[in-house]
């Protein structure tokens, strides 16, 4: 497939502050790439140089194996979309759609065309003669969209676009978004720290810190298998249980060790040899973790309950065991007392497993 | 090492350093771009057209009058003399009196000091009881205040004489003090209520359940919170009353005038030969307090004016 | 203090005494000064009050005379001059020096410091240096003659016809700075968002400002008119110093009318009247103003 954007060691820094560090990145035609942080890490600031809002220190960008790093925005044959939304105030939604298009002297027949065009793929037909402040939330931002439709562009941008709106019509645009995606099928880099926004929207989702990207994969393989501790403990909620110890010998079988019980880790799929006495993080999602009636392995854990947080469809319970508390997800209907004793075993198959010095995946 | 980039990279990538030829990194500008002309050229224009009068005061001020005959007045002077600025501020004549702008300064300075104290402090009381003491009326009485802000002195002017005069205060320093205080009070009032109404308001709910009254709210939390507004209403005031020129005429006798009527009148008499020189070192020395208030003040001063004069 | 007893409600007028009595000062100013001092001026505008203000009534006689006066004339087309011009000139030359400022230039702080500090000093001040700049024997028109132009003529101090425009180089000096930094903060105040979406839409940075800066600045644009407005109708100090109302009566202005009829001619009942009438013109500027800014939306 060919490549819709393409970042070389791309670094930008502003006085004695690196914001971005030597960073690679490519995209290709027609994907879904979210950009996925905590504010600081540099993700707006990567979006910003691929729009050619902000000047990289270093490096080269290239649009369609064009290289760009020079080129004003709007010769990048980008659209981009605001957290803010950033419609002009004094003009109706038509005037805002249609601006950047006069003032490169489209000319006007076919600027029709392309309003009409996005008016009717975003629904916002009748709101075209108002102005943006008698529109809602929602309805601004499908303006903002459509200000990036009308530019008839490869690569779409999106800069944190759903941040100010309310839980409901969030989830409500987001499968709006991924329904644009599916019918557009541009390219669209899309900023967020919102990680369910990154798990639902993307196709391969890149999570940064620190101006690096530290792990570039689809959103499954990303939740499932980490590459470091980081990106683990940063996707999912609640966050994955993460156990300090070391690997040990059982027989001639590998296990982890910590506080006096094991886990054995046939199960695991290791990229290392799994050395005795090596320091390591073992992480387990609550979801991995079995109680009771599900209980499918011979090793067996006991542990107490401390709190019980019912959350409707399903049932979170903080569990203590051997010095560590452990969340565990259950089905809703199980009810547990604090105090109760419960017997637990692991899906080591999906666990992880971290050298405790580089925080990298075992 | 932290990415993992696909491996499809486009033709065009020269495989071996990773590196291709064409535009990269900062795009290259020339310092001298024609944007930058244009910038910086209007800026300077504008910047020497503001500096130009101080330029000229401070070089008139320095030349004996037979240079200045002779030259022009941007010229620097050839013989620096500082006799100018003696005799303006210890000589210089209006009317009768020939004791400088001396006088007129010391009657700015003991004119400033109680003015600046009575009006900041009858202020920040009443911004206070309006931002946390609101009671049913207290509203109409500081709209009532603000529009009046607006109003021309001219108007207020003559009741107030009036007044003062009832009180046995006109031509007083105790009357101007409270002319000071009258006309600082809506933009003093303003700016305190705005501030006390920003702090939290969590604050002063917990003083009062902790049995706080007014006044040691007032002292013991409030005043502390808000030395940096005090500063702001300091400045504000300082230049103000220092500036001022209709009060000092008005509601004060010759003996007492402050200094910028001092100035006007050295300035503008129609007697005698006219000392250019003087005049301008009286006019340097005139500006100088406010001039130091808003070069050591800087962007409190900004924060001063734009808080006077933009509605909060 | 505090009666417990269980005897309902105490009476609201003695709830937080402290804090009534503290904005006695408040009340009295408000009252007393600024609404019964208006009221007492415009009661006795329509007297014939000369030396000491008396309650004769004469109907318009004041305004009349007013209006039949070659000096309130001049007045009131020097405040209309002055203060067309310089709203036009401040609000122009403040927009553009804020845009100029917004440009992420170097030594902004130099720059700002350097545009506002006229604004620090009095009117008076002002007025005598550009006197002094404005002097024909030895400021710019002797500069511009001796460069080789021997016919330049520019003595505003001296010309009745162009004295005013004297007056406004200097009020222009000193105010315009103040403008400045009002519009900067306006501009400062608009969200970045909206830049970098002009700039992705390919508009050009002056149609920028013009379809979409300014509109959004209007409000800015609003406050900052009626703040010049009601000064320049004020405007005294400045014409005192800088030409004592001449050459002749033309430079003179309704402010400095008032004065002279108050304190000097000792002819009350016409600075009555000119002061009202001052009181209108600003009115006339506030009122709509206020109406737009505060009367639409209820105030809590």
């Amino acid at each position: 497939m060919a490549t819709s954007v393409s970042i070389r060691e791309l670094s930008l820094s502003f006085g004695a502050v690196t914001v971005l560090k030597d960073l690679n990145l490519d995209i290709r035609d027609g994907e879904f790439l979210v950009l996925l942080g905590s504010s600081g890490c540099g993700k707006s600031t990567l979006l910003n140089c691929i729009a050619g809002l902000l000047e990289p220190t270093d490096g080269q960008i290239f649009i369609k194996d064009r290289n760009v790093t020079w080129e004003e925005p709007k010769d990048r044959g980008i659209g981009m979309v605001f957290q803010s939304y950033a419609l002009y105030p004094q003009m109706t939604v038509e005037k805002n759609l249609s601006f950047g298009l006069q003032v490169a002297k489209v000319p006007q027949a076919e600027i029709d065309k392309r309003v009409a065009r996005a008016a009717e793929i975003l629904q916002i037909g009748p709101l075209l003669k108002r102005k943006p402040a008698e529109l809602s939330g929602g309805q601004r931002q499908r303006v903002a969209i459509g200000r990036a439709l009308v530019r008839d562009v490869d690569v779409f941008l999106f800069d944190e676009p759903l941040s100010n709106l309310d839980a409901k019509l969030r989830s409500e645009l987001r499968v709006e978004i991924k329904r644009l995606h599916q019918n557009l099928k541009n390219t669209m880099i899309y900023v967020t720290h919102d990680q369910i926004e990154a798990l639902t929207l993307a196709d391969r989702i890149a999570i940064m810190k620190s101006g690096v990207i530290q792990q570039l994969d689809d959103p499954i393989v990303i939740y499932n298998r980490p590459r470091n501790l980081f990106v683990a403990g940063f996707i999912g909620s609640p966050s994955m249980n993460f156990l300090r110890g070391e690997i040990a010998l059982a027989g001639d079988r590998p296990v982890f060790t910590t506080h006096g019980v094991t886990f054995g880790l046939d199960a695991y799929d290791a990229a290392e040899p799994l050395t005795p006495g090596r320091k390591v993080v073992l992480g387990l999602r609550p979801e991995h973790i079995m109680i009771d009636s599900d209980v499918n392995s011979p090793e067996l854990h006991e542990a107490t309950v401390d709190i019980e947080e019912p959350m409707g469809a399903d049932n979170l319970l903080w569990l203590k065991h051997a010095g560590h508390t452990m969340s565990v997800r259950i089905g809703g209907a199980r009810r547990y007392a604090p105090g109760a004793r419960v017997r637990m075993s692991f899906d080591m198959g999906l666990a992880s497993l971290f050298d405790a010095e580089t925080e990298d995946r075992i | 090492m932290a990415n993992v980039s696909s491996l499809n990279a486009a033709a065009s990538f020269d495989s071996v350093s990773g590196q291709v030829a064409g535009p990269r990194g900062k795009k290259p500008r020339k310092a001298l771009s024609r944007r930058n002309i244009i910038l910086y050229g209007t800026l300077i224009v504008a910047a020497l057209y503001y500096l130009l009068p101080l330029y000229v005061m401070v070089v008139t001020s320095l030349k004996g009058m037979p240079e200045i005959r002779l030259g022009n007045i941007f010229s620097p002077p050839v013989e620096i003399t500082f006799e100018p600025w003696v005799k303006a501020w210890a000589t210089a004549c209006t009317g009768l009196n020939c004791d400088g702008l001396s006088r007129g300064f010391w009657n700015s300075v003991r004119i400033l000091l109680p003015s600046v104290v009575v009006s900041i402090a009858v202020a920040s009381v009443s911004g206070y009881a309006l931002a946390n003491w609101r009671f049913k009326g207290a509203d109409v009485f500081f709209s009532i205040l603000i529009v009046g802000a607006f109003i021309p002195y001219q108007v207020m002017i003559y009741p107030i004489v009036i007044v003062l005069r009832e009180l046995g205060v006109y031509g007083t320093l105790t009357g101007l003090v409270i002319v000071h205080t009258i006309f600082g009070m809506p933009i003093l009032t303003l700016l305190f209520r705005n501030y006390f109404t920003s702090l939290p308001e969590e604050l002063f709910k917990a003083a009062r359940i902790d049995g706080a009254g007014f006044w040691q709210i007032y002292f013991r939390i409030m005043l502390p919170m808000a030395l940096p507004i005090f500063v702001v209403a300091m400045i504000l005031q300082v230049t103000g009353i220092w500036n001022d020129f209709l009060f000092g005429v008005v509601f004060t006798r010759p003996d007492t005038y402050p200094m910028t009527v001092q100035l006007n009148n050295i300035v503008n008499s129609v007697q005698g030969v006219k000392e250019y020189n003087v005049n301008m070192a009286a006019t340097l020395l005139t500006g100088a307090v406010p001039l130091i208030v808003y070069f050591v003040s800087g962007r409190l001063f900004v924060r001063g004016i734009a808080a006077g004069a933009v509605k909060g | 203090m505090r009666s417990d007893a269980p005897a309902g409600r105490p009476n609201q007028l003695f709830r937080n005494l402290n804090s009534k009595i503290a904005l006695i000062p408040m009340m009295l100013v408000a009252l007393v000064v600024f609404l019964g001092g208006t009221v007492w001026t415009v009661v006795y505008s329509f007297t014939n009050s000369k030396l000491l203000p008396r309650l004769k009534f004469v109907g318009l006689e004041q305004y009349e005379r007013l209006w039949d006066a070659p000096r309130w004339i001049i007045s009131i087309q020097n405040l209309a001059i002055y203060g067309i011009l310089s709203l036009i000139f401040s609000l122009v030359i403040g927009f553009v020096l804020a845009a100029l400022m917004d440009q992420k230039i170097r030594f902004e702080n130099t720059f700002r410091t350097i545009f506002l500090y006229p604004f620090a000093l009095s009117f008076i001040v002002t007025g005598l240096v550009w006197q002094w700049v404005l002097n024909p024997e030895y400021g710019v028109q002797f500069i511009v003659r001796s460069l080789g132009f021997t016919s330049f003529q520019f003595d505003p101090l001296y010309n009745a016809d162009i004295v005013i425009y004297g007056i406004l180089i200097a009020g222009l000096w000193q105010g315009t700075g103040l403008v400045m930094c009002l519009m900067l903060a306006g501009l400062r105040g608009i969200d970045e968002d909206i830049w970098k979406a002009a700039r992705v839409d390919g508009i050009p940075m002056w149609r920028t400002y013009i379809f979409i800066i300014i509109p959004m600045m209007r409000p800015v644009f609003i406050t900052t008119l009626v703040l010049i407005a009601s000064s320049i109708v004020k405007v005294y100090d400045l014409v005192v110093a800088q030409t004592s109302g001449g050459p002749g009566i033309a430079s003179e202005v309704p402010a400095k009318y008032v004065y002279d009829y108050m304190f000097q001619a000792q002819n009350l009942g016409q600075g009555f009247a000119a002061s009202t009438m001052m009181l209108i013109t600003v009115a006339i500027i506030v009122i709509p103003w206020a109406y737009l800014e505060f009367g639409g939306k209820k105030r809590g």
